[in-house]
């Protein structure tokens, strides 16, 4: 075979076959997909369950004293619940107590902050009308500056309990007068007024939707088929 | 005996003589991007070392078969398979880390010291050279991102792995954790290295003199 004449590749050897490349590359691509699927199907599990523990523990963060929560979505103007995993247009999370009271929803909204999408999930509590938490899903926002926006607690916490009309306004640090102001980092102003108008943003589309009163009641999931009980096992 | 001695020259070769980093100056945008702070570091460079030393084990070994008009093409088929199984391992298992270092896992397939590696090296070596050699460089890589990311980490935040050192009235020196401060920390470190090389030189020469 040739490949003996290549292990020492001496001058003038002769150029192996277009066949034997292409016969190469393609055994190459071959293993390498087995591989890649392999390690795909390996891992698979656990990092769907690594996301839905990052949304779970995001969610109890902006909605304190929660322990449940459950995926709602707004279909034909109306609040269901949905246990689907499917991509949802817009979903929001509903939290309840141990009891099964419900106690606010855990909404996703996004907008440009400095460097990139900022993603924000905030706690609203329909029945006074008021933001009672902010988390910071997702940002590439300068570090050392504008990461302040969750690295910083006195930061995270101005949105403990902050009314939302009049809409709320980031204001320079110190000049807080109004229950819809907060705080901006200095150094990060920018960063704070995005994470503010993002909020707005989130409460333009869902405050009106959102009527106090009409929250869907907590329902035990359905019974685990496969995947769910296979987790539960495996933790 | 020879032989042992052979492998590990080659092993101090690539974490010391000829850092990859320091004195070959290869894969320095990896480098600068995600050494802002000294964990990071440490799992980019863990993370190079395991496809660094994978692709080199299969080079290695293969090489007798891949015909060298295709060789490229080959390599950097198994460097990719290697860091997928790195992305995807990452995210199932430390899914905060593999945020926190987001597109640069995948473009370790770029990062010119592991194609350079596999074309200098382990295609043209022995499994067991191959091996030590891989290893060499991936420690010397992986130093080369715990050292900065470990500087820039102390200076930028004034923490080290996440331990606070200085106390609350440490003013941190933000830039340190910004694109230019991972350019002044590289500088600041070729030139010590530099300096080193240039005083090792002088002392060899002088040896020499007095030799004779």
């Amino acid at each position: 075979m040739s490949s003996e004449q290549e292990t020492v590749c001496p001058a003038g050897a002769p150029e192996p076959s277009s066949i034997r490349l292409i016969g190469t590359l393609a055994v190459a691509g071959i293993l390498s997909g087995i591989i890649i699927i392999a390690i795909y199907i390996a891992t698979f599990e656990a990092i769907k369950e690594n996301k839905a523990r990052a949304l779970r523990e995001s969610v109890f963060r902006v909605l304190p004293d929660v322990t449940k929560m459950q995926k709602v979505l707004l279909k034909d103007g109306k609040l269901v619940v949905s246990y689907e995993e499917e991509k949802d247009e817009k979903p929001i999370y509903a939290g309840y107590d141990d009891s099964g009271e419900f106690k606010g929803y855990a909404i996703p909204s996004d907008g440009p902050g400095f460097a990139d999408t900022i993603g924000v999930l905030y706690g609203y509590r329909p029945a006074d009308r008021k933001v009672i938490g902010m988390w910071i899903l997702e940002s590439r926002e300068t570090p050392g500056l504008g990461d302040k926006i969750y690295k910083d607690a006195a930061f995270v916490a101005e949105f403990d309990d902050l009314a939302i009309e009049p809409p709320i306004k980031a204001v320079k640090k110190g000049k807080k007068t109004g229950p819809n102001e907060i705080d901006a980092i200095t150094g990060a102003t920018i960063s704070s007024v995005a994470v503010a108008k993002i909020i707005n943003k989130g409460n333009d589309y869902w405050v009106s939707k959102l009527k106090p009163g009409e929250e869907p009641a907590y329902e035990e999931p359905p019974a685990p088929a496969g995947s769910e009980a296979e987790e539960a096992q495996a933790q | 005996m020879a032989k042992d001695n052979q492998t590990f020259e080659e092993f101090m070769k690539g974490l010391w003589r000829e850092n990859p980093v320091f004195v070959q100056v290869l894969g320095l945008c990896p480098l600068l991007a995600v050494t802002n702070s000294a964990i990071n570091g440490l799992a980019m460079g863990l993370a190079s070392f395991f496809v660094l030393l994978g692709s080199s084990i299969l080079v290695s070994s293969f090489k007798s078969f891949i015909p060298k008009q295709v060789r490229i093409s080959c390599y950097i088929i198994i460097i990719a398979t290697f860091v997928t199984v790195v992305d995807y391992s990452l995210a199932a298992m430390l899914p905060v880390i593999h945020k926190e270092l987001g597109a640069f896992i995948p473009l370790i397939v770029c990062n010119c010291l592991i194609l350079g590696r596999m074309e200098a090296f382990a295609s043209r070596n022995t499994l067991p050279m191959a091996i030590s050699d891989a290893c060499g460089m991936g420690a010397g890589f992986l130093f080369a991102l715990v050292s900065l990311g470990g500087a820039r980490e102390i200076l930028g935040v004034g923490e080290f792995f996440g331990i606070s050192l200085f106390g609350p009235n440490f003013e941190p020196w933000v830039i340190m954790i910004l694109p230019p401060g991972g350019f002044i920390t590289l500088g600041v470190m070729l030139l010590f290295f530099n300096w080193l090389e240039k005083k090792k030189i002088n002392l060899d020469n002088q040896l020499a003199a007095e030799e004779r």
